[in-house]
């Protein structure tokens, strides 16, 4: 079924949540978002408000109660998993298990999609896997093993993967949850670069507030009473962030384009 | 770096020479002393000097070797996919309630005898009676557990299940050797010792053909072990299907170690400790290179057990099940504490 739409990503009256037999437990309702591709996207919100829900329902790892997701133009439910994994790739907040993987195989696993039954890297694997560590600064870490990376090193690994994986649109969960100031603006920039110069669609949750005003096209603000997307200016022009926090601590301050404490 | 078989190129030709070097040793050594030249003749066929030679290195120590050979690498493999698959360094070919089901089975042959009034010298108790009775307590309690299995969507809870099920099945043959003769005990304690030998070549078929399926189902799963390696939810996003690489993973470790323990009885330590020196020894966390080199590693290592086992020159063989703990384990905490810490 196609849209006749320019958008990647194209949700219509969406409900995300839990159903099991005995209840359905919703946690946000009529969501419709519209992405156009090459956008950086950081979707917003307090601490428990189901940011990882709907990240998981765009993703697939759960199904959405209702409504239609559309990726690309096509149902998210018509994918089968690897025509998925050759069109979204994710960067995870969990922690990797313990293997001693080398950079370079764990960049390489993200080929898995498009490689043979055993796994054989061709030519043209090879120059994308170089061309991901190229894009990411880590072509020195190759031959060292994951563990031995820093956290900002493996989170620029990590991405490093999901560009290998070379798909359109790139999910990331909390990437700079574990990094420092230094580190988190790397990575942001990274993320927006890889947008801006290379077309991928990005999608951040973070807790980032004030590098997401700064670097973000579009923003998603999830809060207890409803879901809005838009253009970074727009939603500041309009005031929507002070919706985020319903807290006499926070208040945000429209000509500095950030929240500020009330004393 | 990329071809990740070439690069280890070396160490598996070591490893190949150790295996046909330590495979040949195995075959001289025994209770009679037959000259190597003589060893080699008979094994292609050819005159040898007495008559008896040729039967022996033919019909009993041939066959024993290949036992080892399967076995070392069948329960190396089976090891190797329990210790990726429930991201466990515990986790051995045994997790699964075989070799608990597979004693089971034995016990009720042996202990549960006198219950029905049969003689312990009838032809029950011959390997292939045995081999059944072990198959069918193996192939009951694994059914049990991988019908939980596929109930379950943690993998860690299928760990825990087949812990208990081994639980289940040592307090029942504890009750079953209360209530049996000395005899009995005594059998069944033969049996649980492991033994590569009395293998015909009809077994050793069969062992053959089962270990063979088993490779060929785990050739098929070497691509997603590995992008499991980073996690189910990583795998799942790069098109794995995680259930069905868990279910072929089972299959093919029940095959194997169902198999082996049902022909050499449960034979300890080798499935649990040659994935970690394997692992040591080549520093990689990748299938491709780690299947091969756990198989040729885990058949030199059951050769090596198995010629300490027959005590060389002398005319008693020690029980294979001791050995390979003695040996096995003084290997792994020696390598722990020069290396510090294995990566998964």
């Amino acid at each position: 079924m196609k849209q006749p739409n320019n958008y990647i990503i194209n949700t219509k009256n969406l409900s995300i949540g839990y159903a099991s037999k005995k209840q359905t437990k919703t946690i946000a309702a009529q969501l419709n978002i519209e992405l156009e591709v090459g956008k950086m996207v950081c979707l917003l919100g307090q601490n428990g408000i189901g940011k990882s829900t709907l990240l998981r329902t765009l993703t697939k790892v759960q199904p959405a109660l209702e409504g239609e997701i559309f990726i690309d133009k096509t149902k998210l439910e018509t994918f089968t998993n690897i025509a998925l994994a050759k069109t979204l790739s994710v960067v995870l907040t969990e922690r990797l298990p313990d293997s001693s993987l080398t950079v370079f195989e764990l960049v390489a696993l993200g080929r898995q999609p498009f490689t043979n039954w055993i796994g054989y890297l061709t030519n043209e694997d090879m120059e994308i896997i170089l061309d991901a560590f190229e894009k990411t600064n880590t072509k020195h870490l190759m031959n060292a093993k994951y563990y031995e990376l820093s956290d900002g090193q493996l989170q620029r690994v990590l991405i490093a993967r999901a560009l290998a994986q070379n798909t359109p649109i790139i999910v990331l969960d909390e990437p700079t949850a574990h990094l420092d100031l230094h580190h988190t603006i790397n990575t942001f920039s990274l993320l927006k670069k890889l947008a801006s110069e290379f077309n991928k669609t990005i999608i951040i949750s973070t807790h980032e507030i004030n590098l997401a005003l700064q670097l973000a096209d579009e923003l998603w603000l999830m809060s207890p009473s409803k879901f809005i997307s838009g253009t970074t200016s727009a939603l500041i022009e309009n005031n929507e962030l002070s919706a985020l926090f319903k807290s006499k601590h926070l208040t945000f301050n429209k000509k500095l384009k950030q929240f500020t404490i009330n004393q | 770096m990329v071809n990740t078989i070439k690069s280890y190129k070396k160490t598996f030709s070591i490893l190949v020479i150790a295996l046909v070097v330590i495979g040949l040793l195995n075959i001289s050594l025994g209770s009679v002393h037959i000259p190597l030249k003589q060893i080699i003749t008979a094994l292609f066929n050819g005159e040898v000097e007495k008559e008896s030679w040729k039967a022996i290195v033919l019909n009993y120590r041939l066959p024993k070797a290949i036992t080892a050979i399967i076995v070392g690498s069948g329960l190396s493999i089976s090891g190797l996919l329990m210790q990726t698959l429930f991201r466990n360094p515990l986790a051995g070919p045994f997790v699964l309630g075989i070799s608990s089901g597979a004693s089971l089975g034995v016990a009720i042959l042996i202990l549960g005898a006198s219950f029905l009034g049969a003689n312990i010298t009838s032809y029950a108790f011959t390997n292939w009676g045995l081999a059944l009775a072990a198959s069918f307590g193996a192939f009951i309690v694994l059914s049990a557990v991988m019908l939980a299995a596929l109930k379950i969507r943690n993998t860690m809870s299928i760990l825990i299940i087949g812990l208990m099920f081994g639980s289940l099945t040592s307090a029942v043959i504890s009750i079953l050797a209360y209530f049996s003769t000395a005899n009995q005990l005594q059998q069944y304690m033969f049996w649980s010792f492991g033994s590569l030998g009395n293998l015909g070549w009809k077994e050793i078929t069969a062992l053959f053909i089962t270990f063979l399926i088993g490779i060929l189902l785990v050739t098929f799963i070497v691509k997603p072990l590995n992008s499991l390696l980073l996690g189910e939810n990583y795998a799942k996003s790069m098109g794995v299907n995680v259930k069905l690489t868990r279910n072929i993973t089972l299959i093919a470790t029940s095959l194997l170690t169902g198999v082996i323990t049902a022909f050499s009885g449960p034979i300890a330590f080798i499935g649990l400790a040659v994935p970690h020196i394997t692992k040591l020894l080549f520093n990689t966390s990748n299938h491709k290179t780690l299947i091969p080199a756990v198989a040729i590693s885990g058949a030199i290592i059951m050769l090596i057990c198995d010629s300490i086992a027959q005590l060389p020159t002398s005319e008693f063989t020690l029980p294979i099940n001791a050995i390979t703990s003695l040996f096995g384990a003084p290997i792994i905490i020696w390598l722990l504490v020069r290396k510090r810490k294995i990566y998964y």
